[in-house]
């Protein structure tokens, strides 16, 4: 018995272990995605609704005032980002979930650097929140945006780097959270203002100054805005009614431009994936 | 050879509480090492340390040679964990989680096949390999935990309470695939423990007590210490044993289980004089050695349920006690 016993010899650590141990974290991920139905289609509800029965709905009010285009085609970007920004913090959240059911410990006991796992989180936080958003995107044809393959590119892009950013968000969170219900408490607290505020609703123009002022300071803002700009860039808008749904972000009256909001989008990223890090790194 | 585990003046205080106040003990390679005390004792906290999972508060301790806290990463390389609460992905199959395992430990792909079907067949999983694990009972999880601890051939295999809340049959298997791996694996044990009958698979016992380690060695070196066997006999009657057993040798005995039960130093060689001297017909005799339980009572002056009384699963057991 004693002969036939493979003996494995764990190497030292070197980059591409840290890698491999990104991509299981980030595999796992997509696994548990795959197996829970229930959580896919219940990630889109809320979307739907948002865009088919309260866009339709305050379709009729404001039909008048937005000639050639259709509320629900002004709706659809944002509807989007809310689609890909609870997908993200519902993934973030189940580092919570692992923590409760014991699974955090057998990668935090893992060789592997604290950063590794906490990458590969996001970055299958970003994955599955896509990979939903996807569905979305799908339904464009019902509010009247093309299948323009650059359009979708572009929107998948940005889609990734919102959910990337979300996730990290959600981790920092996440870290410190003994339990599933404080976590969505939070969650629910800083997520519902930031939609309201981030311009998936409701046009940022012509806004009173302090609500002003809260939206261009929500980092959402930066997210919604580059995917509207993408959306009407191919759709064919009078100029007025442009200005009034797709206003950009402003500072001091300089509108921004597109790439400088998605770098903003990615250093703030980058700054709460750090965060999120150091989180983890300290231990009792 | 080095010691697989050494350790010198280890503490762990959370705020004024001191949950291991120094303790040193160093266990060779290929021993199977207990922990042995009372739920608070400060067993798992050591445990945690020596895992990397919870930084001392002073004293060393090294792991296959490496330091707890400067080499962390060296460490937990050369360790396997079975932790008290599962640790497991229930909406993993059973290979998921052990590949899960080995890529973030980087198992070779080129040994990851043969490895992982050996450590399932020896847990007996290899072939509910592809079950979800949520639809695995609590000794199934325990056992595809101790393979996954395994699946990196670790130098140390740290076990944590490794049968609490098991079947006995469950447990009499864990303990098989303890002793078969002391044959098959380059492997050191170490682990805690309070129950007074697992403790006795240990090479080595360390009774520890309000965070002090109060004495180590062998199940066998501990219960000679104790220095009394235990004697039962039957008699026609009990009333005048008892009577005769206090006249002739000054021995106090009682009845326990239906027998006339006393305590003697050196028992086997107390039975002739017993037969020549009580001056009464005996039916049966028996002599017993001490056992870990009444070491730990000679060692800390309370019994291991004692010792714990005041933690949840103790009002329980006292609470069926009194029920009977």
């Amino acid at each position: 018995m004693a002969t036939d016993v493979v003996q494995v010899t764990v190497p030292r650590s070197t980059g591409g272990h840290h890698v491999r141990a990104v991509k299981v974290v980030l595999h796992r991920e997509l696994l548990r995605f795959v197996n829970d139905r229930t959580r896919m289609v219940t990630m889109l509800i809320q979307p739907v609704l948002w865009l088919f029965v309260m866009g339709t709905g305050l379709g009729t009010l404001v039909r008048g005032s937005i000639p050639g285009i259709d509320f629900r085609t002004f709706m659809y970007p944002g509807m989007i980002s809310m689609t890909v920004i609870t997908t993200a913090m519902f993934s973030a959240g189940s580092i919570v979930w692992d923590r409760e059911f014991g699974f955090l410990r057998e990668m935090l006991v893992a060789p592997v650097s604290r950063g590794a796992i906490v990458v590969g989180k996001c970055l299958g936080g970003a994955v599955v929140a896509t990979c939903q958003g996807v569905v979305i995107l799908a339904l464009a044809g019902l509010v009247g945006v093309p299948y323009s393959p650059v359009l979708i590119v572009t929107l998948l892009a940005e889609m990734f780097l919102a959910a990337f950013t979300i996730t990290a968000f959600g981790v920092t969170i996440a870290a410190r959270m003994k339990n599933m219900q404080s976590f969505f408490g939070i969650m629910q607290m800083a997520i519902m203002p930031m939609i309201f505020l981030s311009g998936s609703m409701f046009p940022l123009a012509n806004l009173p100054s302090w609500l002003h002022v809260l939206t261009t300071i929500n980092p959402l803002t930066y997210a919604v805005d580059p995917m509207r700009q993408a959306v009407f860039g191919y759709l064919t808008v009078p100029a007025q009614v442009d200005a009034m749904l797709n206003p950009g972000i402003s500072w001091f009256g300089n509108r921004l431009p597109v790439a400088l909001e998605v770098g903003l989008v990615a250093v703030v990223g980058a700054v709460l994936l750090g965060v999120a890090v150091a989180q983890f790194r300290r231990t009792d | 050879m080095n010691p697989a585990v050494s350790v010198r003046g280890l503490r762990k205080s959370y705020g004024d509480v001191e949950a291991v106040k120094g303790v040193d003990f160093e266990v060779a390679p290929g021993e199977v090492f207990g922990f042995l005390g009372p739920n608070g004792a400060g067993k798992t906290t050591t445990i945690s340390m020596l895992c990397t999972l919870v930084t001392p508060t002073g004293g060393a301790a090294a792991v296959g040679g490496h330091d707890v806290v400067t080499q962390r990463d060296d460490v937990r390389r050369n360790i396997g964990l079975v932790f008290q609460d599962p640790t497991l992905d229930g909406y993993l199959t059973a290979e998921q989680n052990l590949r899960f395992h080995a890529e973030l430990y980087g198992v070779p792909k080129t040994v990851l096949a043969d490895r992982l079907r050996q450590v399932l067949e020896m847990v007996g999983l290899w072939d509910r390999k592809e079950s979800r694990v949520s639809t695995f009972s609590g000794g199934m999880k325990r056992r595809l935990e101790i393979a996954r601890g395994l699946l990196h051939s670790p130098k140390v295999l740290f076990l944590d309470e490794p049968t609490v809340g098991l079947d006995p049959q469950t447990r009499a298997a864990i303990w098989g695939y303890i002793t078969r791996l002391r044959h098959t694996e380059d492997i050191t044990i170490f682990m805690t423990t309070h129950y007074m009958d697992e403790a006795e698979y240990c090479d080595r016992i360390a009774i520890i007590d309000h965070g002090e380690i109060v004495v180590v060695d062998s199940p066998e070196a501990l219960k000679a210490s104790v220095g009394k066997d235990r004697v039962q006999i039957q008699t026609g009657d009990d009333e005048r044993a008892i009577a005769a057993l206090q006249d002739r040798f000054g021995i106090e005995a009682a009845v326990h289980e239906g027998q006339v039960t006393f305590a003697v130093a050196s028992g086997e060689e107390f039975v002739p004089r017993l037969f020549a001297d009580l001056g009464m017909p005996i039916k049966s005799v028996s002599v017993s050695r001490p056992s870990l339980d009444d070491v730990f009572m000679s060692y800390t002056g309370s019994t291991i349920r004692d010792a714990e009384s005041g933690s949840a699963g103790n009002q329980w057991m006292r609470a069926m006690a009194r029920g009977r």
